[in-house]
């Protein structure tokens, strides 16, 4: 399966790139998988502070409507634009062209509470169980 | 028929014909531009269908036939709860007192639509459990919105606005839930379920603290289980000062058995589309209602049918700490007819048949089918259960298997719903459903599980005998086109 090893990974399925003080992050392969064709994306604004947990955008398929979660806390630095046009992007390559948002971090250790590949594949292996 | 199967009552028809003859003019001709400013005339004739009255009726028949509705066949769609709307009920609709009155014609003239939604309004309030209806909203997540609205009217009145901020939910909530609570001014936090599919009370107890102004909850929840720690839940809620919302959206499993109020709630909407058999969906208007505890009677929206003391019915906006009005005059009068007949019609030990019969029915189908299909979670349920089309063969979908029971002149049941179970089946069959009718569909989705191994395209390419095969519904939401002619 194409877990980077690299990301860091939540349990509500969104994937996680550090590059410096920011992140990078978006929602993962499986979770794609489950939402089926996606065809509309609600994208946070840049400048807008959010905290760990938080509903921070939306993604819609022919089956759901889903929230994706702040996986740490900051504020957006930047996000997808492409998105709006082509959503399926999330589809064909949910962990680099379909990238979401990036989050300036204010606090770098909520870092740790997030999965590794191996932790995530686990997890994601417990489900569909 | 298959050759006009595309065509819209556009397409039809040729120049210069019509459907109807216009009776001779008995006033005298004026020109258009002496009655109408010369600005507001449009330049050009509006482009509408030119067809004769026999095509007309041709093309509307047509499509009828088309149509899939409960007066059609088995509807076993999970949530939605689609049962047969007795004939009584349109009926007394369309008496002339009711169906002729105008909304305008004052109090005095109003007396037989007053009494009819302030004994309704009563009923309601025994049926939950709680002090005081009113059936303004329009249907559930519009009650569902009154009701977050009155929590938060309360809590401002207590000057506790800036503390009570947040709404718990599980996961297992309808999606109307948290859209609710946030337009509402509230924040969501979630619930995770247990393994029994159900609130845990300890977990709950960790997660509240005094920013809770409430949690919703819809009982029994949407895998159709009764949250038998429910009691407990309550309590949690009431001790930290919140309120409990009962999302009403499943009380037709157990109006007449068990009460809201009872179990804690506060407040419990009430659609009475799914419970007292008004017309649902498109087949709408829908309406809804909520009725709540004492604390909250005084923001109830405006206005409120009440009983005078000379035996006269008024409609009374002296309500200082109402949080207004909801809809233009008082609800969708016509659908709120047709819930008090079915009430009527049924009294109390007809309705506590109606919520026995949808819980048989439900455990009847779940016992046979959980032998073809996985049940995640496997209990006694009220008025429906949620399978898993997971497993059945590779590469098929619970989407091939809803596209392959319409085939079977099956109407899908709810699919992808709740977001909890992995290839979700919700499966409701309602108390208007005979048994040879479940057995019916018991053979319909045991052939299709045969069908899965045996032959998989016949589920991947379903539906085969519809006027269209499947749909491309990820294109269709892409790129909608909502205008004729498209482009």
């Amino acid at each position: 399966m194409p877990y980077p090893s690299e990301f860091k990974y939540s349990k509500e399925h969104e994937w996680v790139k550090r590059e410096d003080g920011t992140i990078r992050m978006g929602i993962t392969e499986y979770a794609q998988g489950e939402l089926g064709d996606v065809v509309y994306v609600e994208l946070p604004q840049v400048g807008h502070q959010v905290k760990q947990g938080e509903g921070l955008a939306t993604v819609e398929s022919v089956k759901s409507v889903s929230d994706v979660f702040a996986p740490v806390s900051g504020k957006i630095s930047e996000v997808n634009q492409a998105l709006e046009d082509r959503p399926e992007l999330i589809n064909q390559s949910a962990h680099e062209q379909g990238w979401l948002c990036c989050i300036e971090m204010s606090d770098p250790a909520e870092l740790e509470a997030l999965m590794d590949a191996a932790a995530y594949q686990q997890h994601i292996g417990s489900l569909s169980e | 028929m298959s050759a006009k199967s595309g065509q819209t009552i556009f397409d039809l028809g040729r120049p210069g014909r019509y459907a109807l003859s216009l009776p001779e003019l008995d006033v005298s001709a004026r020109p258009i531009e002496t009655l109408i400013p010369k600005r507001l005339l449009r330049q050009e004739a509006p482009r509408l269908p030119e067809v004769s009255q026999v095509e007309l009726v041709r093309h509307y028949t047509r499509l009828a036939t088309k149509n899939y509705g409960v007066d059609s066949g088995i509807y076993p769609l999970g949530s939605c709860t689609m049962k047969y709307n007795p004939r009584i009920n349109e009926q007394l609709a369309r008496l002339p007192g009711f169906a002729g009155a105008h909304p305008l014609q004052g109090e005095a003239l109003s007396q037989g639509s007053l009494e009819l939604l302030y004994r309704l309004g009563r009923w309601l309030s025994v049926i939950a459990g709680l002090d005081e209806t009113t059936l303004q909203p329009a249907a559930g997540a519009h009650s569902e919105l009154t009701g977050m609205m009155l929590i938060r009217r309360y809590f401002e009145a207590q000057g506790q606005q800036e503390q009570r901020r947040l709404i718990l939910l599980p996961d297992s909530a309808h999606g109307t839930n948290p859209s609710s609570a946030h337009l509402a001014g509230f924040e969501v936090q979630e619930v995770s379920s247990d393994e029994r599919g159900m609130v845990d009370p300890v977990a709950l107890a960790r997660q509240v603290d005094e920013r809770v102004a409430g949690i919703m909850l819809t009982v029994p929840n949407t895998l159709g289980i009764f949250e038998s720690d429910i009691l407990e839940v309550s309590e949690i809620i009431h001790r930290a000062g919140g309120f409990v919302y009962c999302d009403g959206a499943n009380l037709n499993s157990i109006v007449g058995r068990a009460r809201p109020g009872d179990f804690g709630a506060d407040i419990v909407h009430f659609n009475l589309h799914k419970t007292f058999g008004t017309p649902h969906g498109s087949g709408g208007p829908g309406a809804g209602g909520i009725a709540v505890e004492k604390r909250l009677v005084p923001y109830l929206p405006v206005p409120l049918v009440v009983r005078r003391e000379d035996g006269q019915y008024a409609l009374d906006y002296q309500r200082p700490q109402s949080i207004g009005r909801l809809q233009a005059f008082y609800g969708n009068f016509a659908v709120l007819v047709r819930a008090y007949a079915y009430i009527r019609m049924l009294g109390d030990a007809g309705l506590r048949e109606v919520s026995g019969g949808a819980v048989l029915g439900a455990n009847y189908l779940k016992e046979r089918l959980k032998k073809i299909y996985r049940l995640p979670y496997d209990r006694l349920c009220k008025h429906e259960f949620v399978l898993s089309g997971a497993g059945l063969a590779p590469e098929v979908h619970t989407l091939d298997i809803a596209k392959r029971l319409i085939d079977y002149g099956i109407h899908p049941p709810t699919i992808y719903f709740p977001l909890i179970v992995h290839e979700a089946l919700m499966i409701e069959p309602t108390e208007t459903s005979s048994l040879e009718e479940l057995d019916e569909f018991v053979e319909a989705m045991s052939q299709i599980a045969k069908e899965a191994q045996e032959s998989p395209e016949l589920l991947q390419e379903a539906p085969h005998h519809t006027p269209v095969r499947r749909l491309d519904d990820v294109r269709a939401a892409r790129h909608p086109v909502t205008v004729w002619p498209a482009g």
